[in-house]
């Protein structure tokens, strides 16, 4: 954070009072009727778009670790397909794979009885669980490729300290390894999980019902344009505030 | 050839995919080059923006710079699917009343240059930090033997300042040129016509859906693995001369 001392040069007090002077036009000019009406469905939106982040990254994380092991140390036959999935992942737009789950999945799974006729099937109908698996897939995918640096960047002394410990090969992983390859990369995680939650709006076009799909169902209702958008802004922008902040006090408390 | 295609399975898609009429092959090509063209405005805009931002930022006054911090960040923050919707109302509401007061109608804006306009802006901001941190790894002592020289400020920029951060810079800005090209598919959501939504279209008209996305996954990709090649080959070319990185301590 700034220190308040540097906060209050006499520039900066003049910029954040043409800002309070620009905050209150828009309270005052700009029309916010709309609010609330739409309250409880932006707070609907609101959690969609937060638990499908925090999922994403819960189930694509373990699959990145899996797709770095196997690029750094694994045998030809792993690191091969691993290095095409995350080259596939990164070098296709994330809209084009989401589009290609849900309608090409989506068109292709009917036609088999067998699935229609699962217990799975009620949430095939759905969308948010090809929006899922498109970021997760997305997130495992560009991760990957942070872990393979971050678990080749281990320095080789430690993981041969733990081996003349006799240590077994699982603790020397969850121990020495893995610890010391997170916190390599844990300012890089930061900012890639805010590139992760600019990518969650994607799935608004295959109708899962986020806060970015709650701010496109104002404007086509009211026909308001900015409000919503502006709006819509400042929660992003808070939300990766959130996440910075927390990335931040996670990088103070890990030992150097 | 095409008894081959037969063999595999793939003879329908093939059909598909044909340039000719029955086929939509050329709609996806035609797709392709907008939305190389719009990439490489954006990238062109961005870099030229993310070259005044980084004087800015470095030499500018103390409100320049304040601002410059807020213009990146705020940029950085916001997804660019929202960015993208405000830039386009912003820009088209913009040239509407510029047009107004020139005593003109309302103007209808070209798809290509609203997508280079909102992606150039998104595409500025990271340029910025980007070229202010390869300026700020040149050794000073350069740009101070320039000065010495009596050079004037824009020579010293075209003759020394750009050829020594290129070395610094172009990881960055490769890794900028593959972020244009896979935004430009965002662009199909508020429906200009690029690849991606000339894809949607191909596969929706006709149920193929697989064949039309995966093929233009593979038009993606294709562009992402040359553009890949043609920047390693820039980087090293930007870095002749100076000592290897391999070998010295990693």
């Amino acid at each position: 954070m700034i220190p308040l001392k540097e906060l209050l040069q006499p520039h900066r007090i003049l910029l954040m009072a043409l800002f309070a002077g620009f905050v209150l036009w828009c309270a005052v000019s700009l029309r916010w009727d709309w609010i609330p009406q739409y309250l409880p469905l932006a707070a609907h939106g609101l959690w969609t778009t937060l638990w499908i982040l925090l999922a994403s990254i819960a189930l694509g994380f373990p699959l990145a670790m899996l797709l770095g092991l196997a690029q750094a140390v694994g045998p030809w036959y792993l690191a091969w397909p691993a290095k095409g999935l995350c080259t596939v992942i990164r070098g296709t737009p994330l809209l084009l794979q989401i589009w290609l789950l849900y309608y090409g999945l989506g068109s292709l799974f009917p036609q088999f009885p067998w699935i229609r006729g699962s217990e799975l099937w009620p949430y095939l109908r759905q969308a948010w669980p090809y929006a899922l698996t498109a970021l997760t897939l997305s997130y495992a995918g560009y991760e990957g490729e942070v872990m393979r640096g971050a678990f080749s960047s281990v320095a080789k002394g430690q993981l041969e300290a733990a081996r003349a410990f006799g240590m077994p090969r699982r603790t020397i992983f969850r121990r020495i390894w893995l610890p010391q390859a997170v916190r390599n990369v844990l300012p890089t995680l930061g900012g890639e999980t805010i590139l992760q939650l600019k990518a969650t709006p994607l799935i608004a076009t295959i109708t899962v019902i986020d806060i970015y799909a709650v701010s496109s169902r104002v404007r086509s209702d009211t026909f308001i344009v900015y409000e919503p958008l502006l709006l819509l802004a400042l929660v992003y922008i808070v939300i990766a505030l959130v996440i910075g902040q927390g990335f931040a006090w996670l990088e103070r408390r890990v030992p150097r | 050839m095409s008894d081959l295609l037969e063999l595999l399975g793939l003879g329908q898609a093939a059909e598909l995919l044909s340039l000719s009429p029955p086929g939509w092959g050329r709609n996806l090509l035609v797709g392709l080059s907008r939305s190389l063209q719009i990439a490489a405005g954006a990238f062109g805009l961005g870099l030229l923006i993310g070259l005044l931002g980084a004087y800015g930022k470095l030499h500018g006054g103390k409100i320049t710079r304040d601002l410059l911090a807020i213009y990146t960040t705020v940029i950085r923050a916001v997804p660019e699917l929202v960015l993208i919707l405000i830039l386009y109302y912003v820009g088209t509401d913009l040239v509407n009343k510029a047009s107004a007061a020139l005593g003109g109608g309302p103007v209808e804006i070209s798809g290509i240059a609203a997508g280079i306009w909102v992606l150039g802006v998104v595409q500025g901001a990271y340029a910025t930090e980007v070229l202010r941190g390869a300026i700020q790894a040149i050794p000073p002592g350069q740009v101070e033997a320039a000065r010495a020289f009596g050079m004037p400020g824009w020579t010293i920029l075209r003759r020394v300042t750009i050829p020594a951060m290129m070395a610094f810079a172009v990881p960055g800005l490769a890794n900028l040129w593959l972020i244009a090209t896979k935004d430009t598919a965002l662009l199909a959501v508020v429906g200009f016509s690029e690849l991606t939504l000339e894809t949607r279209q191909a596969a929706s008209s006709t149920r193929a859906y697989f064949t039309f996305f995966m093929a233009a996954g593979a038009l993606y990709l294709m562009v992402t693995l040359l553009s890949g090649a043609l920047f390693a080959r820039l980087e090293k070319w930007a870095r002749r001369g100076q000592p290897s990185l391999k070998g010295g301590a990693r």
